[in-house]
C-alpha cells in the first residue's frame, strides 16, 4: 500500500460525513446559478448553507441524565439510545435489535421503564432518564447489580445492562411476588445466553429482601 | 431511518390543524409501533406532531360509563383501580399484550391504530397491498400462518395485532375523536374496518381526526364473569395465533348477557354475533359452548398454513367460557 493510497482512504470518513452537506451546498449552488443569483453562490462558498443546516435539522433538547442536566441539540430522529450512546459515550444500554424486541437498551424515564430504542429523543425534553450507569451510588453498587454478581444472572453480559434496569422497575411495580410473576414481568428482557433461571433467583432475593441485598 | 420535521402543539385543536395542512405528516404519542415502522422504512412521514402531552390521559367514571383518554399509557390503565375492579376483562387483555417496557410507552389511542405484524407488510422486497396499494398480496399464497380467517379479502389477509382492542370491542366501547369539524363518536365495532379493496385504510378516521377518548359501558354481571385468553408461540410478549375475549351476565344459571370477540383472526377485532346470539337466554352448559363455537365459525376460511386456527379458535373459545362458568 503506498502513502497515495492510505492518505486516500485517511480523507473518505471525512468527506462520507460530509455527504449531506455537500449535497445541500450543491443543491442550492445548482439553483443559484439556475436563478442566477450571485449572492446565493457566494453564501454557499461561505457555508451558510451548513450553518442553516445545523439551525433547521437540530432541537434543542433539555434533559436529565443520571442526575446530570444536559443542554443538548439533536436531529429529531435521533433515539434516545443512540443520545446515549452516541453522543454522551454511555454505552452501558446496549442496541440489541434496536427495534423493541429484545429489551437490551431499557432505561428508566420519570421513574418508569422504556425501551429507549424506540424512544425519540426529542420527546423526552424535560424528563428524568436513569441508566444502568446511574443506578450504582458512587462506588457502592444498587442491590440488584450485587445480586446478579451473587447468583450469577448472565453469561455473557449483553443483555444485563437491560435485565438489571428492568429488574428494579419489576419490583418497584410490585411485580416480583413469585417466580411467575417476576417471569411474565420479565418478558421483555431476552437473554441469548439463557440466564433466566439465575435472573429470577437475582430479583426474587431482592424483592424477598425489600429492595435490599 | 429519513430526516422528518418535528412540532410538539400545545392543544388538540393546533393538533389537528398541523395534521390537516400537511398531507405527510403523522401523529406521534408513544412511538412504540410509528418509530419502529420508520426504522423498517415501512412509512415515511415528513412531520411527526407530538400529542404525547396533550392533556388526554385522565381515567374517570360519569354515571354508568368509564373514560378512558387516549393519552393514557396501557400500563396505566392496566394498572387502574377502576379498571381492575369495573373493566377486569380490559385490564387482562392490556397485560397480555407487549412487555412491560412497551405498555410503558403505548397510550391507548396508539394502541387502537397500531399496523399489522404480517410480515409481507414489513418485508420491503414482498408485494403488499397495504403498504403499497397495488403491488400484491405475499401472504395470500405464502407463509401465511398468523393471518386472517374471517373478512379477508383477495387484497390481504393480515390481522390486527391488538389484544386491548378485542377487549373493548366485546365491552362495546366508543371511540371519541376530534376534527376540523368538531367531535364525533364511533362504535368500537365501526371503528377498525376489514381490507376489501382498500387494505391502506386500517380504520374509519379520517385525515386529521385525533382520538380523544374511549368510553366503555359498565355491567357489573360482566366483571364477575369476564376472561381474555391468549394463545401463542411463547408464554409471554408474543402476538396472539388467536385471542379469546369474554363475558357472561349470569343470572339463575342462565345467560343474561354475552359479549365474545375473537383476536389475531381478522383485519379488525372480530366481534363473534353468532355465538352471543346462540348463547342468550340458554343455561351456561358445555354443549351450548361447543354449539356457539360452532356457530362462531360458519364464516371462518383458512388460506393453508393458517388452517390450525379453524380448529384452535373454537377450542379457545369453548375453554374460556368453560373458565368464567366454572363448568
Amino acid at each position: 500500500m503506498t502513502n497515495d493510497n492510505t492518505q486516500d482512504k485517511q480523507e473518505q470518513p471525512g468527506e462520507l460525513l460530509e455527504t449531506r452537506r455537500q449535497f445541500l451546498k450543491q443543491s442550492s449552488a445548482i439553483t443559484a446559478i439556475a436563478l442566477v443569483a450571485p449572492a446565493l453562490v457566494d453564501a454557499a462558498e461561505k457555508k451558510l448553507d451548513e450553518k442553516a443546516a445545523d439551525i433547521f435539522e437540530k432541537v434543542p433538547l433539555s434533559i436529565e441524565i443520571n442526575g446530570k442536566q444536559h443542554q443538548l441539540s439533536v436531529e429529531p430522529r435521533v433515539t434516545l439510545l443512540d443520545l446515549l450512546r452516541e453522543q454522551l459515550h454511555l454505552t452501558g444500554s446496549k442496541k440489541g435489535c434496536d427495534y423493541g424486541q429484545c429489551g437490551a437498551c431499557t432505561v428508566h424515564v420519570n421513574g418508569k421503564r422504556v425501551l429507549s430504542c424506540l424512544s425519540l429523543a426529542v420527546m423526552q425534553d424535560g424528563k428524568k432518564v436513569t441508566t444502568i450507569e446511574g443506578l450504582a451510588t458512587g462506588s457502592t453498587l444498587h442491590p440488584m447489580q450485587l445480586a446478579f454478581i451473587k447468583h450469577d444472572g448472565f453469561q455473557c453480559g449483553y443483555c444485563t445492562p437491560g435485565q438489571i434496569m428492568s429488574a428494579v422497575a419489576c419490583i418497584n411495580e410490585g411485580h416480583a411476588g413469585s417466580d411467575d410473576e417476576i417471569r411474565e414481568h420479565m418478558s421483555g428482557n431476552l437473554c441469548r445466553c439463557g440466564a433466566y433461571h439465575n435472573i429470577v433467583a437475582a430479583i426474587r432475593e431482592v424483592n424477598a429482601k425489600g429492595g435490599k441485598s | 431511518m429519513i430526516a422528518f420535521d418535528y412540532v410538539r402543539p400545545n392543544s388538540a385543536k393546533a393538533a389537528v390543524d398541523a395534521i390537516t395542512k400537511d398531507a405527510s405528516a403523522q401523529f406521534i404519542a408513544g412511538g412504540s409501533n410509528l418509530v419502529d415502522l420508520m426504522k423498517h422504512g415501512v412509512v415515511a412521514p415528513q412531520k411527526l406532531v407530538d400529542i404525547s402531552r396533550l392533556p388526554l390521559n385522565s381515567i374517570e367514571q360519569s354515571g354508568n360509563n368509564i373514560r378512558i383518554g387516549a393519552l393514557c399509557l396501557n400500563s396505566e390503565v392496566a394498572e387502574h383501580a377502576l379498571i381492575k375492579e369495573k373493566l377486569p376483562l380490559l385490564a387482562q387483555a392490556l397485560n397480555a399484550g407487549a412487555s412491560p417496557q412497551i405498555r410503558n410507552m403505548a397510550t391507548v389511542g396508539g394502541n387502537m391504530l397500531q399496523r399489522t405484524r404480517c410480515t409481507y407488510f414489513y418485508d420491503l422486497a414482498m408485494p403488499c397491498n397495504k403498504r403499497q396499494p397495488g403491488s400484491g398480496c405475499g401472504a395470500l399464497k405464502g407463509y401465511n400462518r398468523m393471518h386472517a380467517i374471517f373478512g379477508a379479502s383477495n387484497s390481504c389477509i393480515a390481522v390486527h395485532p391488538s389484544d386491548m382492542c378485542v377487549a373493548l370491542a366485546a365491552l362495546d366501547a366508543t371511540v371519541i375523536v376530534a376534527g376540523s369539524k368538531g367531535e364525533r363518536k364511533i362504535s368500537f365495532v365501526d371503528f377498525h374496518r376489514l381490507p376489501g379493496d382498500t387494505p391502506e385504510k386500517d380504520t374509519h378516521l379520517q385525515k386529521g381526526e385525533l382520538i380523544t377518548a374511549v368510553e366503555i359501558p359498565v355491567n357489573d354481571g360482566f366483571a364477575k364473569h369476564s376472561l381474555y385468553t391468549k394463545v401463542r408461540d411463547r408464554a409471554s410478549y408474543a402476538f396472539a395465533l388467536v385471542s379469546v375475549a369474554a363475558a357472561l351476565d349470569l343470572q339463575n344459571n342462565t345467560i343474561q348477557h354475552v359479549r365474545l370477540a375473537a383476536g389475531g383472526v381478522a383485519h379488525k377485532p372480530w366481534r363473534l354475533m353468532a355465538a352471543e346470539k346462540y348463547l342468550k337466554g340458554k343455561s351456561p352448559t358445555e354443549s351450548n359452548f361447543k354449539a356457539a363455537a360452532e356457530a362462531a365459525m360458519s364464516a371462518a376460511k383458512g388460506y393453508g398454513y393458517n388452517d390450525f386456527k379453524l380448529t384452535l379458535l373454537p377450542n379457545t373459545i369453548i375453554h374460556t367460557l368453560k373458565t368464567i362458568a366454572g363448568v
